[in-house]
């Protein structure tokens, strides 16, 4: 795109009217030249710095030829984007499955006739879920500590993951552990000390 | 030459002319018509509540019935304005509680407003009728509570995205029983719960309303009798969009619609179920505008509703449209004029959502009457900008944030500078311009160059040096607002085009490399400007002179420097020079 204006590099600062300084000196060293940049204070606001914007030098700042790891999250600009704040929760996930899934995992117990099948999005957590196993099979679970597993109960929850491992229920972090759950067991106490005392 | 005619038929002749512009010049003619003309002004617009004090208002326009006034810069909208910065509204209002008894209508933008603000406008004006509160903070439920009961005559009472301590005291149930004249009752901006059966009665008794905005604490299945009791409404905001799936719900929802056969434009929306927006159906057709950026919806079912809507003028929308869905509103929606996509997460690193810039492009292509763009992605190119250049040489305003801070175009890696140089160069009369993405000083030399009717520029994270502003300064003949954030520009291309400023309404810098000495210089070389330096790090006495300023906002004014200036605001100027000595 062509420009119609002859475009000078540097402005002719000598006919503006104000100036920096006293009349009638030169004082165009003490102006700083144009070409400073402050970007960098502009930068100091965000986490990651990357090599897209014109730099002299050819280096970038997070070592030479490594590839730039994707940021995981990025420190916020204050103001930007420049949305209004009452703006700023507008995001809900897809949602690509109806809203009726549920996770239904069977559940066994050790010396019970038959299994039975619960659905694990119906609990909000740990406590919840264990407190409807010591109801649906009248039972007492006990505490759960991540030393000692159930010790000191007559039973002790245990699950199936994704690997095909039998692991402790309560080791993860609730919604790891809906994600990679396949199956339940309450396994005797007795059975179960073998488990919670591996450290 | 003297005038024969008699001043009364002056100020009739004179009574046709509203345009602030048109009236302003009339003054101008000669000193009996500045004379007669300010008896007769009826209406005033102050763009910023600085540039003149409420005694310098009174003493020319002894006869208003209607003000407006702005406050803070528009950066505050983005928390770039510290709190406590100024753009008190009760100075206003105790000088006209004195001078206009008889004031009917008050506007304000971005000012703060008190309890005692509102109760004070509720008592003083026996006439008053029409109250618009935009982006306002400083108040609460209980100042509403005050218009309500005190004001008789109250026809319009409007909250835009206004921050309200929600007090919850039932603030709608103080309309007396009496009050039958509104007209406009909008309040989606305010969070609390409002009084059912209060709201029913209001509705019900005022025949005359035509505009109604609830906020989402109102649920759905109110909203059925609330339009049955309104069938004129010609501009619905609804409250919460959502509820189970009940059939007879539904069906309440799309007689009530059908019955509001006047209905022209539709908001709200909250948290709204796709299953209950074809209710909305049946009088789509008439619909001009429609307000969907608060609807976590998905494209296909944003794109069923749109097509319901030929005559749409104006969509808000939150960028779950996505590209096809603006491809579909580029076929459905011929008469559209002005399109705002909103992110549905701004701060979400990826994106989210399909949406690019070729939304824009379908838009441009198939909407010939589209004027106004804000438009929220994560990529550009400088072809797409050329393309929405060449196809829509109409644009008044164009708006594009590109979420990342300088993202160049995406498939050149080059900077967009020509592709904003060709939506300068094509649309001749562009009004407002928003930039983002990757520019160098060249974009400021084109706009410099062709947005000659340029009155508003927003400019972030741009520009190597002082040329590009000594290029928009010196070359946008009709700018009167703009502002800088985050760019290398600094004292030359100010001081430079000192005379500019007082030509244009404000400057905003913040974040750029403008120095204390260049602000003190500025401040008293200009005593039509009031200068003034913002930092919440202390006096800029206490950091070496060449060091950048944090903030900066220059306004002209002829009210002289302002005399409620928080701690962390200096004016530059002649006799603020002492603080300094």
């Amino acid at each position: 795109m062509e420009s119609k204006v002859t475009c000078e590099n540097d402005l002719n600062f000598k006919a503006t009217e104000l100036r920096l300084g006293l009349p009638g000196t030169d004082d165009s060293e003490k102006h700083t030249p144009p070409s400073v940049r402050s970007n960098k204070r502009a930068l100091s606001h965000e986490t990651t710095e990357d090599s897209r914007s014109k730099s002299n030098s050819g280096t970038s700042d997070f070592g030479d030829d490594e590839k730039e790891a994707p940021p995981a999250a990025k420190a916020q600009v204050v103001g930007w984007p420049p949305i209004r704040s009452y703006r700023k929760n507008c995001f809900q996930p897809k949602k690509t499955e109806p809203e009726s899934a549920g996770i239904y995992v069977k559940v066994s117990m050790d010396g019970a006739p038959y299994l039975r099948k619960i659905d694990l999005k119906g609990y909000k957590g740990y406590p919840q879920l264990l407190k409807a196993l010591e109801i649906m099979f009248k039972l007492t679970i006990g505490q759960y500590s991540e030393r000692e597993g159930y010790n000191g109960s007559d039973y002790a929850p245990t699950y199936e993951d994704k690997d095909g491992d039998w692991m402790l229920v309560g080791d993860v972090p609730w919604e790891m552990f809906i994600s990679s759950c396949k199956r339940l067991r309450i396994m005797k106490g007795s059975e179960a000390r073998g488990l919670g005392s591996y450290v | 030459m003297a005038y024969s005619f008699p001043e009364e038929v002056l100020e009739h002749v004179f009574s046709f002319i509203q345009d602030d512009k048109d009236r302003n010049a009339v003054s101008l003619v000669c000193k009996s018509w500045y004379e007669i003309e300010r008896w007769c002004r009826r209406r005033i617009f102050v763009g910023n509540c600085y540039a003149v004090s409420p005694r310098i208002v009174m003493r020319r326009f002894p006869e208003l019935r209607s003000v407006s006034l702005k406050g803070k810069p528009h950066f505050a909208d983005f928390n770039l304005v510290p709190e406590g910065w100024g753009g008190y509204v009760y100075p206003w209002i105790s000088a006209m509680a004195e001078a206009y008894p008889w004031l009917e209508e008050l506007r304000l933008k971005r000012m703060v407003v008190t309890d005692e603000a509102l109760e004070l406008i509720s008592r003083s004006f026996k006439n008053f009728s029409v109250l618009v509160l935009s982006s306002c903070e400083g108040f609460t439920t209980d100042g509403l509570a005050a218009i309500a009961a005190n004001c008789r005559n109250l026809r319009v009472l409007e909250l835009w995205e206004c921050e309200v301590d929600d007090r919850s005291g039932n603030w709608l149930s103080h309309f007396p029983e009496s009050c039958t004249s509104l007209v406009s009752l909008s309040f989606p901006c305010l969070d609390g719960e409002v009084s059912f059966s209060a709201l029913e009665r209001l509705v019900s008794r005022c025949t005359n309303l035509r505009t109604l905005r609830l906020n989402n604490s109102v649920p759905l299945d109110k909203l059925p009798n609330l339009l049955r009791r309104a069938p004129q409404l010609v501009d619905l905001g609804t409250g919460a969009y959502t509820a189970e799936l009940r059939p007879e719900l539904y069906s309440k929802l799309g007689d009530a619609f059908a019955g509001c056969k006047g209905l022209k434009s539709l908001s709200g929306f909250w948290e709204a179920v796709p299953s209950y927006l074809p209710a909305t159906y049946s009088i789509c057709a008439g619909i001009r505008s429609l307000n969907l950026s608060y609807a976590t919806i998905q494209s296909p079912d944003l794109v069923k509703l749109i097509r319901q809507c030929p005559n749409l003028q104006r969509l808000w929308v939150l960028d779950y449209i996505e590209d096809c869905g603006l491809n579909a509103l580029a076929t459905t929606c011929k008469d559209l004029q002005e399109l705002r996509v909103f992110p549905s997460d701004p701060f979400g690193v990826e994106a989210n959502v399909s949406l690019t810039e070729q939304g824009l492009v379908s838009v441009s292509e198939g909407c010939p009457k589209l004027q106004s763009v804000l438009y929220f992605c994560r990529q550009m190119s400088n072809a797409a900008l050329f393309t929405i250049a060449r196809n829509r040489p109409n644009l008044t305003r164009f708006r594009l944030c590109i979420i990342e801070p300088r993202a160049p175009d995406y498939l050149t890696l080059q900077p967009l500078d020509a592709g904003f140089g060709a939506i300068v160069e094509n649309c001749k009369d562009l009004q407002r311009l928003s930039l983002s993405g990757l520019l160098t000083d060249r974009v400021f030399e084109y706009i410099g160059t062709h947005a000659k009717k340029l009155e508003m520029l927003s400019i972030a994270f741009a520009g190597d040096s002082d040329l590009g502003l000594h290029h928009v300064l010196s070359g946008c003949n009709s700018l009167r607002k703009l502002e800088i954030r985050d760019c290398p520009f600094g004292d030359q291309a100010l001081l430079a085009n000192a005379s500019k400023l007082e030509t244009m309404r404000s400057l905003w810098m913040s974040s750029c490399s403008v120095s204390f000495e260049a602000c003190k210089l500025l401040g008293q070389k200009m005593p039509s400007l009031n200068v003034e330096v913002i930092d919440e790090r202390g006096s800029p006495e206490s950091r070496p002179e060449s060091l950048p300023i944090d903030k900066l906002y220059i306004y002209r004014t002829i009210a002289g420097p302002r005399c409620d200036m928080p701690s962390f605001v200096w004016n530059m100027g002649e006799r603020s020079a002492l603080r300094f000595s």
